[in-house]
């Protein structure tokens, strides 16, 4: 690693420890039960919104009521989006005509955005009219995100309320998200992302003349699809000359502002952020990564204040940093020693103050490797899925990286409000195991932890394990699923883990060399999206409703304290031997073999 | 249950009125007005009419304009309306064989060139789009350019050199060239 990788790293981990501090404070006042100067500001809005929908905003819903207004509003999001899909050549904003999303795709993506997971099988800008791309897309970027720190502020509810049935009002926690958190944030990272070279409009695709006309070649197919030969059975081909450069438009900026600040990550382009137009300065890359964290990180301060103990938030917020940044130093290590299959070329990849060097493949020149590397540790951290190169193409050990983050349950950062629920089943499984060993009941920020919510919390680090493990393992075995593989060898089951993992654990990126939209790859992943994130949800909630019925539990000389660094220690090794065990066998067989085959 | 299911209805319409119409159509407004060439696309142009944008690369096959990054696009390279990248693995020999053909391209194009190839200049970049080249791979294609346009050298690497950005603000990505622009600063060179 250069000097310059090491400073662009502490700079980054610098400007996001100043922001979170703010912005948990912030939230903590937003979801906060008694009306504070945030919520009196828009209290007038959001009494309005209530009125036309209905709601009354004082009903303080038990942890099933809470889970089936979650459920409800998820699904009629889902179907919506799978409508949009299938009607957009009749609807409006649609400049390209694009057709109608094939049936299997369409459910595919509608799952994928309403889990904020945004696995993308399709190209957006071969394939999404403006009006999907803003009615369905963005607008579950903004909800599904909204509902995953709903979830997570009534999930802390139970630790913080005693004796208590209720965990909240859905409704006003998904609209105090969205209208406080969410829609503020995005303006501004809009009109940066705009600042910068981001596109917004409404134009349809301008086509330019190229400086230089070029030509390709083309096969010649007949009508049955089959390329078509001479008499000496070569293919026919014609030569097709290229003067105009066509170039996407749309309104892309509003999009990509929410699509990193709710951790979905589904691109309004095809390269997502790689592309220039989604992500067209070192600047804006910078902000888009920050993006990505902002708000899971400042959720573990913000859960600190809600608990009366800022500790707590702090030493979540510290076992997240211990686990993330070797990972991502080791990523970025990894990229910059570069790919040794060139080295034996006449290839010169040593950085220097005159370029990157290392693993330049599927990276932009402007980003090189460090802003690349990084993106991929925190795009894969927090379960956002955008992707500033393409992880396809990255080193044996890079890629491992962006993985195994993903399949630690993406509980480090993760995605916004469900990395942190996922993280608060992970501590109370550590109290637990701490119990154990000394004996005693274990107890988490005064609430007993008993039979029934050690099962839940098992369940919700558990599901996300078992869908990857058994549904790679039914993909490898039906030809379906072998079929999309696109390179040899170990790296080609690399891309089929990578794809469940990513699926499994709603992050949504992807080794993009796999053919993933097909009927197989669409059901089963859309299957995955639909079961890590929903019963999940659901588990903590019903582990949180039996905590708020709890009395509080004064600490004694045997509690564990939860704010030590001993117990960060004690719950990173949780997280990673739980991910270790579950995974090593599988990662041995795709980026280790491919590691020790490429001739290091 | 009925009344949960009409509630979740009418907040999704809601919502969706608030943060997939009134919220881009507001970031459009302001975009338009605070930033509009960017909210456009960064068109450039020569002689008043568009020739490509500044932020999307073009194909560049000619010995006498600098060639940007390989591009992995279909049917052709640069085919800004279907970005991607070649999502070749590390190990695979396809992507050997193209990063051989890039260099036997570029050794073709400039015989007497024995400095080993700078990394971007055979490794397809994400987008397919990839506006800049490194600042070493454009000082690799200097005595190309220089020698197909009848330019001293000197004068090349000088035009270079004024169309390489730093990091950005001293500190973030890398030091980049912007391909199209020193292109067309070349070709009006020749017209004065």
């Amino acid at each position: 690693m250069t000097a310059n990788d090491c400073l662009q790293v502490g700079l980054f981990l610098a400007v996001l420890l100043l922001l979170v501090k703010p912005m948990g404070a912030y939230m903590a006042r937003v979801f906060a039960d008694a009306p504070n100067r945030v919520t009196r500001f828009g209290a007038r809005a959001e009494r309005g919104i209530y009125r036309l929908c209905g709601v009354d905003p004082a009903e303080d819903m038990g942890w099933k009521r809470y889970a089936l207004a979650m459920l409800a509003f998820n699904v009629l999001g889902l179907l919506a989006v799978y409508a949009l899909q299938r009607l957009q050549p009749w609807l409006p904003l649609n400049p390209q005509h694009f057709g109608a999303v094939s049936p299997d795709s369409a459910m595919n993506t509608a799952i994928s955005f309403a889990s904020n997971t945004n696995w993308q099988g399709y190209a957006g800008e071969s394939t999404m009219s403006y009006l999907t791309q803003m009615l369905g897309l963005a607008v579950q970027n903004f909800l599904s995100a909204a509902t995953g720190i709903a979830v997570l502020v009534a999930v802390v509810r139970g630790f913080v309320r005693r004796s208590a049935q209720g965990l909240g009002n859905f409704w006003v926690d998904l609209v105090r998200g969205t209208l406080y958190v969410l829609l503020p944030l995005s303006l501004l990272m809009a009109l940066l992302l705009v600042s910068q070279g981001v596109v917004q409009n409404f134009k349809p695709y301008v086509d330019v003349p190229l400086v230089q006309a070029s030509s390709y070649t083309e096969t010649l197919k007949d009508a049955a699809g089959n390329a078509r030969k001479d008499a000496a059975g070569h293919a026919l081909t014609r030569e097709v000359a290229v003067t105009a450069q066509t170039l996407p438009m749309g309104p892309a900026a509003s999009q990509i502002a929410i699509k990193q600040l709710g951790t979905n990550g589904g691109g309004f382009f095809n390269a997502n952020s790689a592309h220039p137009f989604e992500n067209p300065t070192p600047f804006s890359n910078f902000v888009e990564m920050l993006a990505i964290f902002l708000i899971p990180g400042g959720l573990c301060l913000t859960f600190g204040h809600m608990v009366g103990d800022r500790r707590q938030g702090w030493a979540l917020l510290a076992t997240m940093l211990l686990i993330f940044v070797p990972l991502a130093l080791g990523a970025v290590a990894a990229e910059q020693a570069g790919n040794p299959a060139l080295h034996a070329l006449a290839v010169d990849a040593h950085a220097s103050a005159l370029q990157a060097g290392g693993n330049m493949e599927g990276k932009e020149t402007r980003f090189g490797i460090v802003s690349s590397g990084l993106f991929a540790a925190i795009t894969t951290a927090a379960s956002c899925g955008a992707v500033n190169a393409m992880h396809d193409s990255l080193t044996p050990l890079g890629g491992l990286v962006p993985m195994w983050l993903m399949q630690l349950g993406e509980v480090v950062f993760g995605g916004v409000g469900s990395g942190l629920y996922g993280m608060l089943a992970f501590a109370v499984v550590a109290v637990f195991i701490a119990g154990l060993m000394v004996g005693r009941t274990p107890e988490y920020l005064g609430k007993k932890i008993e039979a029934h919510e050690m099962k839940m919390a098992s369940l919700a680090v558990l599901l996300p394990c078992a869908l990857v493990v058994i549904c790679t393992a039914v993909a490898v075995l039906v030809p379906a699923g072998v079929a999309g593989i696109a390179n040899p060898g170990a790296h080609g089951f690399s891309e089929v883990l990578y794809a469940v993992s990513s699926a499994s654990n709603n992050n949504g990126s992807a080794f993009g060399g796999l053919s993933a939209n097909t009927p197989f790859w669409n059901v089963l992943l859309g299957l995955c999206m639909f079961f890590a994130r929903f019963p999940l949800a659901i588990a903590m909630l019903a582990m949180a409703g039996s905590l708020a019925a709890k009395r509080h539990v004064p600490e004694s000389a045997g509690t564990l304290p939860t704010h030590t660094p001993l117990f960060v220690v004690l719950l990173a090794c949780v997280v990673i031997v739980v991910g270790a065990l579950t995974f090593l066998p599988a990662l041995a067989l795709g980026p280790i073999a491919e590691y020790l085959m490429s001739g290091h | 249950m009925g009344k949960l299911v009409r509630n979740a209805l009418a907040m999704l319409v809601l919502m969706t009125a608030l943060t997939g119409v009134a919220y881009p159509l507001v970031v459009t407004g302001l975009a338009r007005l605070l930033f509009p060439a960017q909210a456009d696309g960064s068109l450039v142009t020569r002689e008043g009419k568009p020739v490509g944008s500044a932020l999307i690369g073009q194909s560049f096959t000619d010995p006498k304009y600098f060639w940007g990054r390989p591009s992995a696009t279909s049917p052709m390279a640069d085919n800004a309306a279907a970005s991607g990248g070649s999502n070749q693995g590390p190990t695979n020999p396809a992507l050997t064989d193209a990063a051989r053909q890039r260099i036997a391209a570029l050794r073709a194009a400039d015989p007497g060139n024995a400095a080993p190839v700078p990394v971007d200049l055979v490794t397809a970049s994400g987008s397919g789009l990839d506006p800049d080249i490194s600042p070493a791979a454009a000082r690799y294609q200097v005595s190309r350019v220089a020698r197909a346009r009848g330019l001293p050298p000197d004068q090349v690497l000088a035009l270079v050199e004024a169309h390489t950005r730093g990091r950005q603000f001293g500190v973030l990505g890398e030091p980049r060239v912007n391909v199209l622009g020193l292109n067309l600063a070349l070709d009006a060179l020749r017209k004065r």
